[in-house]
């Protein structure tokens, strides 16, 4: 005796039957943390041609591979120097404890980079830690304030982010405790909206205007950082240049946010890898590469991720998701009082499991990182916290300078598109590269 | 001795010689240490960010049209413009005064913290967006808009307002004179109480206007919008 053969259809597959009857008996859309979660392609179908006959190598533990990094010399007097590529994207204190902002700072400083504000306002805990700061002026402009543009190393203009390009953010009322509400000039409990505008501007040529009135509130010594969700990017690219740019970031749609709805996490934006090319080919364009700084973000995870990152043309990364995994993310586990503690029944709780959860909208974050819950945000000892993270970077940056070695090169910056062939198709012609064993690369 | 006034300093830019950045960068660094209290500012000629990013308890005169974000992001100053205003005007003001004679374009007073901007003319679209405590003063009308997503603050308009007033309030509460050509969403009318003819009574006279309070309506947030439900149990 056999059973009945099920056969699950392809377009009503068991998930899609889950979200329709989900979405039939709520009336609501979902939200949720963290990135896409569907396969786009990425760095993974890029590989490195190393050296060989036709190129020499570095020896790959002993001789030097520069990693400084210089951010923001176009026109600000005190550009940022890094002594690596790789920077700590900005997340909001809201989304984030002022502990975890803490140890973000702390790991940042101690490799030298820089971490990054996010909506709500910088903290205490995150100036004091950060040696570079980059302090983010969002449309909501939640906690804006001149002390704190004053005390900033860099001004980070956001246009949009790549989980949400065109959406305004939110942070659900039981993350908005007093102190945030406090920061965010708020009710304590209300759900709060991010707008997804600037009030005081609304288009290309106002920005030149406010990025003039940010360089003239700051005597012109301070980087202007222009940040766009991936969409148009090589139209945003070129028109963030002509407002005056000194960096700019793209972020693309696999990049996190603390509280989205999924329909706009999924569907909304282009990958990083295809981002990228385009913000690349902006600058070519405008003969800016080098004068203006690529920055790039969006599901940066690893050191392979970030040479093949500057190869394609950008000056660093900014990593989000990623850091937060290095802090115990997703992990079965939190440290308290040096002890490994299980949170396998908190996940459940959720209605999930760590590998699994996406809930930092909920603010029960079962490792205490994207919480304000008093008791929870506890779970993330922020020395402990650092020290994963400061050794998640350390990780990275060692892959960067391996790989940039094997290339035979002396500075990662040197990394080029040419060390590069794609595995896809699809990667070849968004990233720009040849197929793998061809010199074909689509669309050329 | 106590009679004696205290000495006014002042110094002179004229904008068809000196360069903004000059002027911003004396009212930054030295204008206080220069013991200079009052600027006067001439042919300003609709130049932008003029006076922004001041910390300083100075007096800073504009003689003429300004462009955009005067006296964006103030502290401590009180900024006179002695004509017209472009968008962003007082924009993130955190403390002290800011007087337009004219009119003020779009997003007067946007996400402003602290402080009095005083416009006697009209204010164009988005007055007082995204409002987070300042109070605003406004002779005339307001355009479309105005107070959308204001937090916390206060907005007197002793003229007209357009469409779509107070959208999406949070805390801040708006007073008006004249005509409202429609609520925005989760705007409403409210009641005034003796508090609200308290507080229009003493921001008219900061600005220098004598209406009769008792002429205004207040405009504040229904609070419908203050949660999207997402943890309800909505099923049926």
């Amino acid at each position: 005796m056999t059973g009945p053969q099920l056969h699950e259809s392809a377009g009503f597959d068991r998930s899609t039957i889950e979200y329709i009857q989900r979405a039939a008996a709520s009336g609501l859309y979902e939200i949720r943390g963290l990135g896409a979660k569907r396969r786009v392609p990425n760095f993974d179908d890029l590989l490195f041609l190393a050296a060989s006959l036709s190129r020499y190598p570095l020896e790959g533990y002993r001789e030097r591979c520069a990693t400084k990094t210089l951010l923001g010399t176009r026109y600000a007097t005190r550009p940022i120097e890094l002594a690596i590529p790789i920077t700590v994207a900005g997340m909001s204190f809201g989304a984030l404890s002022a502990r975890v902002k803490e140890a973000l700072g702390r790991a940042a400083s101690e490799v030298g980079t820089s971490t990054t504000t996010g909506d709500g306002g910088m903290t205490e805990e995150e100036r004091a830690s950060s040696k570079t700061l980059v302090y983010q002026c969002l449309p909501s402009r939640y906690g804006f304030n001149p002390d704190d543009v004053r005390r900033a190393d860099a001004i980070e203009i956001v246009i949009g982010q790549g989980a949400k390009p065109g959406g305004g953010g939110m942070l659900l009322g039981q993350k908005v405790n007093p102190r945030v509400a406090r920061m965010r000039t708020l009710p304590e409990g209300v759900d709060q909206r991010s707008a997804s505008r600037h009030p005081d501007w609304t288009g290309p040529d106002d920005l030149v205007i406010k990025i003039k009135e940010l360089r003239e509130i700051t005597d012109w010594e301070k980087p202007i950082y222009v940040k766009v969700g991936a969409t148009r990017v090589f139209n945003d690219v070129k028109l963030a240049v002509h407002a005056g740019a000194d960096v700019i970031v793209v972020d693309g749609m696999q990049g996190g946010t603390a509280a989205t709805q999924t329909v706009f996490i999924e569907h909304v934006g282009i990958p990083t890898l295809a981002a990228l090319r385009q913000a690349v080919d902006a600058l070519d364009d405008l003969n800016m590469r080098g004068t203006v700084q690529l920055v790039i973000s969006g599901g940066i995870r690893s050191g392979a991720d970030v040479a093949k990152a500057l190869a394609m043309g950008a000056d660093a990364v900014a990593i989000g998701q990623g850091v937060l995994v290095a802090l115990g993310c997703n992990s079965e586990t939190y440290v308290a009082g040096g002890e490994h503690v299980s949170a396998r029944d908190d996940y459940a709780r959720l209605g999930t499991a760590a590998g699994f959860c996406h809930h930092c909208h909920t603010g029960k974050c079962p490792v205490g990182v994207t919480t304000q819950d008093a008791a929870l945000e506890l779970r993330l000892d922020p020395a402990v916290g650092a020290l994963r993270l400061r050794n998640y970077l350390k990780t990275v940056n060692m892959e960067l300078t391996t790989i940039a070695r094997a290339c035979g090169k002396q500075d990662v910056h040197h990394l080029e598109k040419e060390d590069l062939v794609a595995l896809t198709v699809e990667a070849a012609a968004m990233a720009g590269v040849p197929l793998a064993g061809t010199s074909w690369i689509p669309g050329r | 001795m106590a009679n004696l006034r205290p000495l006014v300093i002042a110094r002179e830019f004229d904008l068809a010689r000196d360069t903004l950045r000059e002027l911003n960068s004396f009212l930054h660094r030295r204008a206080a240490v220069e013991g200079v209290s009052q600027i006067h500012v001439k042919n300003p000629d609709g130049a932008h960010s003029i006076a922004c990013g001041l910390n300083a308890d100075l007096d800073v005169q504009i003689h003429g049209h300004v462009g955009y974000y005067v006296a964006g992001m103030n502290q401590h100053a009180s900024v006179t413009v002695h004509g017209n205003a472009g968008p962003g005007a007082a924009e993130n003001m955190m403390s002290g005064r800011v007087h337009v004679t004219g009119f003020a374009s779009t997003a007067a007073g946007a996400s402003a913290h602290g402080g009095l901007l005083v416009i006697d003319g009209d204010a164009s679209l988005r007055c007082g967006i995204s409002l987070k405590g300042a109070d605003i003063v406004v002779g005339g009308g307001v355009g479309s808009f105005s107070a959308f997503m204001a937090q916390a603050g206060r907005i007197v308009i002793c003229g007209d307002a357009e469409d779509a007033l107070g959208d999406s309030l949070y805390e801040a509460v708006i007073y008006v004179r004249g005509k409202v050509r429609s609520l925005g969403a989760d705007a409403r009318f409210e009641a005034m109480t003796d508090t609200d003819r308290a507080a229009v009574k003493s921001l008219l006279a900061a600005a220098g206007f004598d209406h009769d309070p008792a002429q205004f309506q207040r405009v504040a947030s229904a609070k419908s919008l203050y949660h999207w439900h997402a943890d309800a149990d909505q099923e049926y």
